[in-house]
């Protein structure tokens, strides 16, 4: 048996079972979930009131379009960022370091829990989307295929971004409310929850440098009207830029990944565990 | 388990006929430094198989730096190490399969049931399984060793502290180690907890024929389970030996108190026994109360902690010479 192989089966099993346990946290249920909830119930909101956009596509199928990407933010990075740098502290990572090929199991266990976390945080905006909200919906099966890959591509490009935050800050607390402004910030300035357009033209430079708008045009093009498009930036959906530039910052992204989690692994040690306790400790009292 | 001692005994005379045994951890002229402050001085030693090697030292003394460095978890700033036939800042996986490390939890994988993780971190072993060594440990047959069966199905964050350490100690051993790391296995153990366990280190000693590399800062833990005591102060050994062996080094007599008509007498002596002999020849049987108080490992340990503590470090070297 290849031991490597062996450790990714482990790992997949591994993620499946964090996957369960999320569903037995309460807590942790709600704050992977409470954004798709959140942003369904807005949606049918502004449809039933007939609020008009003045787009060709009704405003709560928009904002619905700019949940699903918000949601990869927060799971790709928010989410990534807090669990890496809260099983580094409690032990978790240090534990998987102790056994023969134990890093390679952690890793695909945390692909395998993001991605079922993803996927059910998608499938809670997009299903009820099709079913209630006017104008969001797929116009083929070409459209489910794009919104598969974009997401796909999306978090490739965020997950690394998490990871890389996620080993170089310290304290996980802190770290997440550091983490989640910026996130925001992100998303604010990528025409994800407002159109692109109405941004001042250098918050505009920078959003097009960032994945997240990028992100979110390609899913606006696979659950929003064709006619949409024309209200886009370049006034159509640019589905090759979309791929070029997530593509970009999923390749820089896992190259920085793969030369600083090793690194981060390595510091990794009992006693810093140990002193990260009696830090946590000396808080709570 | 019928006597903890008889399987402590039985490897005792093992190694007393078989000689030496295989050197398992090599360490010669370790040092680490933590930017200005050295922490390890130049460390040397050797863990044979299946010997219960502990080191015995103060808080700061650099036991757990030491331990992280023949782990594989810290690189050394100068030294020689070899840790079953590889330098530890360059072991790959198949070396690192035939380590076990106790690691203390605290709060990681608290929504584990017991089973599925000890079950989950066994899995990684098995293509690291061999005819003399089978891997990993049948699930059940270890939770049963480690007295967790009840608890099998428990969430991890239900479990008592010393649950927990239990559960720290199935989960290093679940790889059958050839070699075990244990740092402050017993901190926080009640008595009963502590014989439990202390059971366990002779089995897996004797039956499995691991080495067991302990940190404490308990002599009396020390005295207990060690075949060899390495006292570690100030970033050095100071003192090897048996814990007889080194009870025998501090230069202090025996003392000896008897009480003859109701006064209460107390003599040192470095040959209690003679003593004693010269007591009785004048006495008789109007000795009562008698009691002859050996030097004690505690002894040995405040002496050189001492010595080391005075700026006497290199007399203290002078003294672990004199012991090998």
């Amino acid at each position: 048996m290849n031991a490597r192989f062996n450790a990714v089966r482990a790992g997949v099993s591994r993620g499946w079972i964090e996957f369960r346990q999320s569903f037995r946290s309460g807590q942790e249920m709600f704050s992977y979930l409470y954004v798709p909830v959140l942003f369904v119930g807005m949606a049918v909101v502004f449809d039933s009131l007939g609020v008009e956009g003045g787009d060709a596509a009704p405003i709560g199928a928009v904002v619905l379009s700019g949940a699903v990407a918000f949601t990869l933010v927060m799971l790709g990075v928010t989410a990534v960022l807090q669990v890496l740098a809260t099983e580094r502290e409690d032990g978790t990572l240090l534990r998987a370091k102790a056994v023969p090929h134990g890093l390679v199991g952690y890793t695909v266990a945390k692909v395998v829990h993001m991605t079922a976390m993803s996927v059910t945080a998608i499938a809670l905006m997009v299903v009820p989307g099709v079913l209630f909200v006017e104008g969001f919906g797929f116009q083929g099966r070409a459209d489910a295929v794009t919104l598969l890959w974009v997401c796909v591509l999306g978090m490739f490009a965020l997950a690394p971004v998490g990871a890389i935050l996620g080993s170089l800050i310290d304290n996980p607390r802190l770290g997440a409310s550091l983490a989640i402004l910026p996130s925001i910030a992100v998303v604010m300035v990528s025409g994800v929850m407002f159109p692109f357009g109405i941004l001042p033209d250098w918050v505009q430079a920078v959003g097009l440098l960032l994945p997240v708008y990028w992100l979110g045009l390609g899913v606006r093009s696979a659950v929003l009207p064709d006619s949409h498009a024309a209200y886009e930036l370049a006034g159509s959906w640019q589905l090759p830029q979309v791929a070029g530039v997530l593509a970009v910052w999923a390749l820089v992204g896992f190259a920085v990944a793969l030369w600083l989690l090793p690194r981060m692994a390595r510091r990794t040690s009992g006693s810093r565990v140990q002193a990260a306790r009696e830090e946590a400790m000396k808080r709570a009292h | 388990m019928t006597s903890h001692m008889a399987p402590g005994l039985a490897r005792a005379e093992a190694l007393a006929s078989g000689g030496q045994g295989e050197a398992v951890v090599r360490v010669s002229g370790l040092r680490m430094d933590y930017g200005d402050s050295r922490v390890l001085r130049g460390v040397d030693l050797t863990a044979r198989r299946g010997e219960i090697l502990v080191l015995l030292g103060p808080n700061g003394a650099g036991k757990t730096t030491t331990v992280e460095i023949l782990e594989g978890f810290r690189r050394r700033s100068a030294g020689e190490v070899d840790v079953l036939g590889s330098d530890p800042d360059h072991g790959d996986e198949e070396w690192r399969a035939r380590i076990g490390v106790v690691l203390q939890s605290w709060r990681d994988h608290g929504s584990w049931r017991v089973r599925d993780l000890l079950h989950h971190f066994g899995r990684y072993y098995a293509p690291h399984s061999s005819a003399q060594r089978v891997r990993p440990h049948d699930t059940d047959a270890l939770l049963e060793l480690v007295g967790l069966s009840e608890h099998a199905a428990k969430r991890v964050r239900t479990l008592s502290g010393g649950q927990r350490r239990r559960l720290d100690v199935a989960i290093g051993i679940v790889g059958r180690p050839e070699l075990l790391f244990l740092d402050e296995p017993t901190a926080g153990f009640d008595p009963r907890a502590r014989r439990d366990f202390h059971d366990l280190v002779f089995r897996l000693a004797d039956e499995e024929d691991t080495t067991i590399v302990l940190t404490t800062h308990d002599l009396d833990e020390a005295a207990k389970i060690a075949d060899r005591i390495l006292l570690l102060a100030g970033g050095r050994i100071v003192a090897d030996g048996s814990p007889d062996q080194l009870a025998s080094l501090v230069e202090q007599d025996s003392e000896v108190t008897w009480t003859v008509d109701g006064q209460r007498h107390l003599h040192s002596t470095d040959s209690p026994a003679r003593h004693i002999a010269e007591l009785y020849a004048v006495h008789g049987d109007g000795i009562t109360e008698l009691r002859v108080t050996r030097p004690s490992l505690e002894d040995v340990y405040l002496a050189m902690v001492q010595r080391h503590e005075d700026g006497e470090a290199e007399l203290a070297a002078e003294f672990s010479k004199e012991t090998r």
